[in-house]
């Protein structure tokens, strides 16, 4: 019973943190057709805001808002210097601006920060230990189930019942219809960059409450988490991003107890693995998502 | 009102659309015909901002739109039916129609109303209300088409082939329609395959062949003068 519970936090955890990566990726992908992938520098900037604001002595509340709020920005201006100068030319040159883009960041941070770990200021609470029947469990993994279960319900709601929403999902499915009927086509796509940014900073102060430093490098495992979550889950659907990180927060945590401590060492490759043999059953993902998926 | 002066359309290489002029005034509603490939829906999308116009002018009201965005189109008062009837099929028929009415959407009064139009002249679509669009029939996804786009009160509507596929019920419907939305005093641009309901309900017509037109005048005239069984076997 106590591993029952103490399995399902660590999934329920993991796996929101997962979620909510893949979501901020997919929410660009289903509107552009296209992989953002300076997306885990959005987590480095987060990071970073927080580290710079370290000595502030300003509420921690208040620094992790503002470092959310340069993940939103930061996001934004990745439409703007990334994908709109050469959105319209082709696909090839957007995911090279995209990776240019993550690696001028990611620079950025070696040269005028440090290519050394810096830790960023966190609550107490972020290294506090509760016990539940009998398990005990960090505070940060109750954090992100409870941050993750607020922001899926207020972005499923905000999707369904805001008019922004409502065309943003109709934009995923037809751009160019949406814009016949005047929604217009950069509001759409800077607030998906924005959405993206949001969640990519909650998830960013989470992940690096687990970690308690930052590198310029932190983004890349987020992304790639990100990546594989939707590719599972189906690249076209919003519902498949957070099913996708659920899953594979499931398989993640599963192998971290089921293998002995050699085999430990190879979790990742058991992990692909098992990937693999998901995509050859289900080559689109496991949820399909609307049927048209051209890009504009 | 709208007027087009020597347009064309161009994907790559292909000229689909060779320098056509053409005009609409105020209320009339003016059909367009031709074979298939004939550069219709080519000339329609260019006026709605979907497509480029590769040379010409497009004037609205004298104004210059001519390279104007789709979203700036509807602004503009041009709301467009597409030939493929553009449902979002996993959007319900209510959020269909909300999006219809996105360029207005601080008048709520004014849109529920609307809608309530709608709904009167298009039972089907209250009765399907928060249905998927995608599970609708082609005669009620057609419907939702057009209530969609009269929900954002155009001054110029495009319909491209609102018959096509339908039971012919459901054509006399649509065209009774046409006739009710003409007679409010609407512009509208009509292309259609099924050429003598078409000249039925318009005021002129205009006849296309390989981009460009070969015959308009009044509907009158072009249905006695043009063989419409030639016009359509690409003659
Ligand atoms: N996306 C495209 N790429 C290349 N050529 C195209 C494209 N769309 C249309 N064409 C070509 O442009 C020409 C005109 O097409 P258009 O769809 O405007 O004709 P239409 O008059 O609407 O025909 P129909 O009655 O069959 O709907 C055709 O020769 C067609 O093959
Ligand atoms: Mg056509």
């Amino acid at each position: 019973m106590t591993f029952a519970l103490q399995f399902t936090i660590d999934v329920l955890s993991l796996g929101g943190a997962y979620a909510l990566m893949a979501l901020g990726l997919v929410i660009v992908y289903g509107i552009l057709k296209l992989v953002n992938f300076a997306y885990g520098e959005l987590i480095m900037v987060t990071g970073y805001t927080l580290f710079l604001m370290g000595g502030s002595g300003l509420p921690w509340l208040v620094m992790a808002a503002v470092a959310v709020a340069m993940a939103v920005v930061t996001g934004v201006l990745t439409d703007y210097i990334a994908f709109r100068p050469v959105r319209a030319k082709s696909i090839t040159a957007v995911l090279i601006t995209s990776f240019a883009f993550s690696t001028l960041l990611q620079n950025a941070a070696l040269l005028f920060i440090s290519p050394r770990p810096r830790n960023v200021p966190l609550p107490a609470l972020f290294s506090q230990t509760v016990e539940i029947a009998g398990v005990i469990t960090p505070v940060r993994n109750l954090v992100t189930i409870a941050a993750a279960v607020v922001l899926l319900a207020v972005f499923a709601w905000a999707m369904r019942r805001t008019v922004l929403g409502i065309a943003m999902r109709a934009a995923a499915t037809n751009f160019t219809m949406a814009r016949m009927l005047g929604i217009p086509a950069n509001l759409i796509i800077s607030s998906a960059f924005a959405i993206s940014g949001l969640l990519a900073g909650v998830v960013g102060i989470l992940w690096i409450g687990r970690i308690g430093s930052v590198v310029p490098g932190i983004g890349s495992e987020p992304l790639l988490v990100a990546f594989i979550a939707t590719v599972i889950g189906g690249m076209r659907s919003l519902e498949g991003a957070v099913l996708g990180g659920f899953l594979l927060a499931l398989i993640d945590t599963s192998l971290n107890y089921l293998l002995s401590q050699e085999l430990l060492k190879f979790r990742d490759a058991f992990t692909f693995g098992l990937v693999i043999l998901i995509l050859l059953w289900r080559p689109e993902g496991l949820l399909k998502g609307p049927a048209t998926g051209q890009r504009t | 009102m709208l007027e087009l002066t020597d347009v064309e359309v161009r994907y790559g290489a292909i000229r689909a659309v060779r320098g056509i002029s053409l005009k609409a005034e105020k209320g009339e509603l003016v059909a367009l015909l031709g074979a298939n490939g004939a550069g219709k829906t080519s000339t329609l999308m260019c006026i709605a901002g979907a497509l480029k116009a590769a040379a010409g002018t497009i004037r609205l009201d004298g104004r210059d739109v001519t390279s104007a965005t789709p979203e700036a189109m509807v602004r503009n008062g041009v709301a467009t039916v597409t030939e493929t009837r553009d449902v979002f099929p996993d959007l319900t028929v209510a959020e269909n129609l909300t999006l219809g009415s996105y360029i207005r959407r601080s008048d709520r009064a004014g849109v529920a109303e609307d809608r309530e139009k709608m709904f009167a002249l298009f039972p089907r679509l209250a009765e399907r209300y928060g249905q998927p669009a995608g599970t609708l029939s082609g005669g009620e996804q057609q419907m939702l088409v057009i209530a969609r786009a009269i929900l954002s009160r155009p001054r110029i509507l495009l319909l491209d082939e609102p018959s096509l596929g339908l039971a012919p019920v459901i054509v006399d419907q649509i065209f009774e329609m046409i006739g009710v939305l003409k007679r409010s005093g609407l512009t509208i641009v009509l292309v259609e395959q099924n050429a003598a309901k078409a000249l039925a309900v318009a005021d002129r017509a205009y006849v296309m062949r390989l981009g460009r037109i070969a015959a308009s005048g009044s509907a009158a005239e072009i249905g006695a003068t043009t063989d419409l069984g030639a016009l359509y076997l690409g003659g």
